[in-house]
């Protein structure tokens, strides 16, 4: 392997010179993104690391400490890359493009020698596909990332606590209950009501689209913990089949007040509450007498 | 017997459960099944994926769409490898949970579709079958 090193550190240059024009020469390429400078700075580090690497002659495992360096340089670039909006395609042909420019200098170099140069491409092929592949996790590890802190992002949002009346807060769930968004749902209401000394709560299902004994759950605790807190709580929005699920599943869900619509719930709150709300009589102009 | 569709989802993750239970509503809506059959047999697969996810860290749904005697269906399949269930009869009975949850998954589930199938060996895994027929009751 050491020939391989040695070429390396002695065509560096060459090796150079022909990655950059591969790279520059792909139409794809996005200058827009970044200059040739930063390119050719990038390029150059991961030879000489690579160069390295190949000296110690370890050229099977790339898990190993000499090529912590490499790496760390090519994650190093699919992450930014990965942000800065590069495709997969243009982040993969990175590597790949290097493959190419170490093949053409090898040829040249082993013309005479077929089966040296047999065999070290294939090692360096072997090598280089493996570091392709660190790109390409990377690549997605970081837009994975991405992923997951928009799912926080809307578990956040998607659970408003809406103050209808005095006393009387809704809260309308939508998307699926799992326990994560049941604890943001749980404490962004108990807080709420502490906030606003509220003793109703209605809590609005008509946007969960499946109810399964985990959301049953979900919702019995919730409840169970506004009562704790001296509120009443509602569920509503409680579809036909939904409700025919419910009972099929087995749950009970007597001793919690529900309702189809959030407007029956609305007028149970009131009931509840001693608020009566009435048609304006036109002659008298009277409104909403408490 | 006649098999018209088949489909393979992988569930390993607590995220795969809205994916999975999307599919189990396109294939019943495929064939025509009534909302509230349809809400039955996705509440069912709800239930019997997320047992997959709790106890057997994941593994494998086989979905089709079958035909019997002028009848057509849904049928899933679910695969597991997990430690298997010890007492099926006392895993089946309500309010019995080894999770600390409300103990209806599985009877719950074999209330909601027409035909329920479990066998399971302690150590190597445990398979449920499912079938929710179109004009199931």
């Amino acid at each position: 392997m050491n020939i391989t090193a040695n070429l390396l550190q002695k065509q560096k240059k060459r090796i150079l010179e022909i990655w950059m024009q591969n790279q520059l020469a792909d139409s794809a390429l996005r200058d827009d993104l970044m200059t040739n400078d930063e390119l050719l700075k990038q390029s150059e580090e991961l030879i000489d690391a690579l160069a390295r690497a190949v000296k110690s002659g370890n050229i099977d495992n790339i898990f190993a400490a000499e090529f912590d360096q490499i790496t760390e340089i090519l994650s190093d670039v699919s992450i930014t890359r990965a942000r800065q909006g590069f495709s997969p395609r243009e982040t993969g042909m990175y590597v790949l493009s290097l493959k190419r420019a170490i093949s053409t200098v090898m040829e040249d170099e082993y013309k005479d020698q077929p089966e040296v140069l047999y065999k070290e491409i294939t090692t360096i092929n072997n090598l280089l596909d493996q570091l392709s592949i660190i790109t390409f996790e990377t690549f997605i590890k970081s837009r994975e990332e991405v992923i997951l802190r928009q799912t926080d992002e809307i578990s956040e949002i998607s659970t408003p606590v809406i103050r209808v009346w005095e006393g009387i807060l809704a809260l309308p769930i939508i998307g699926t209950l799992d326990s994560a968004r049941t604890q943001v749902v749980m404490e962004n209401l108990l807080q709420e009501i502490v906030n606003t000394g509220s003793n109703i709560a209605i809590l609005d299902i008509s946007g969960v689209p499946a109810v399964d004994s985990l959301v049953a759950q979900h919702l019995i605790k919730t409840v169970s913990a506004t009562r704790l807190m001296g509120a009443e709580c509602i569920i509503s929005g409680i579809r036909a089949e939904i409700a025919q699920t419910i009972v099929h599943l087995g749950i009970d869900l007597s001793n919690i007040k529900t309702k189809a619509s959030l407007a029956s719930a609305l007028q149970l709150a009131f009931s509840m509450s001693s608020v009566e709300v009435r048609k304006i009589n036109k002659n008298t102009g009277a409104g909403l007498i408490r | 017997m006649i098999v018209m569709t088949k489909d393979t989802m992988q569930i390993v993750r607590e995220q795969d459960v809205v994916p999975f239970r999307n599919r189990v509503r396109e294939f019943a809506a495929k064939i025509g099944m009534s909302l509230v059959n349809q809400t039955k047999l996705i509440t069912a697969a709800s239930e019997l994926v997320r047992n997959m996810l709790k106890y057997a860290s994941g593994g494998k749904v086989i979905l089709e769409i079958i035909s019997k005697s002028a009848q057509t269906g849904v049928r899933l399949t679910f695969v597991d490898e997990g430690p298997g269930i010890s007492d099926i009869k006392q895993a089946m009975q309500d309010g019995f949970s080894t999770g600390r949850s409300l103990g209806l998954g599985l009877p719950g589930a074999k209330r909601l579709v027409n035909e329920f199938d479990i066998q399971s060996t302690p150590g190597t895994g445990t398979t449920v079958t499912i079938i929710h027929w179109k004009h199931g009751r």
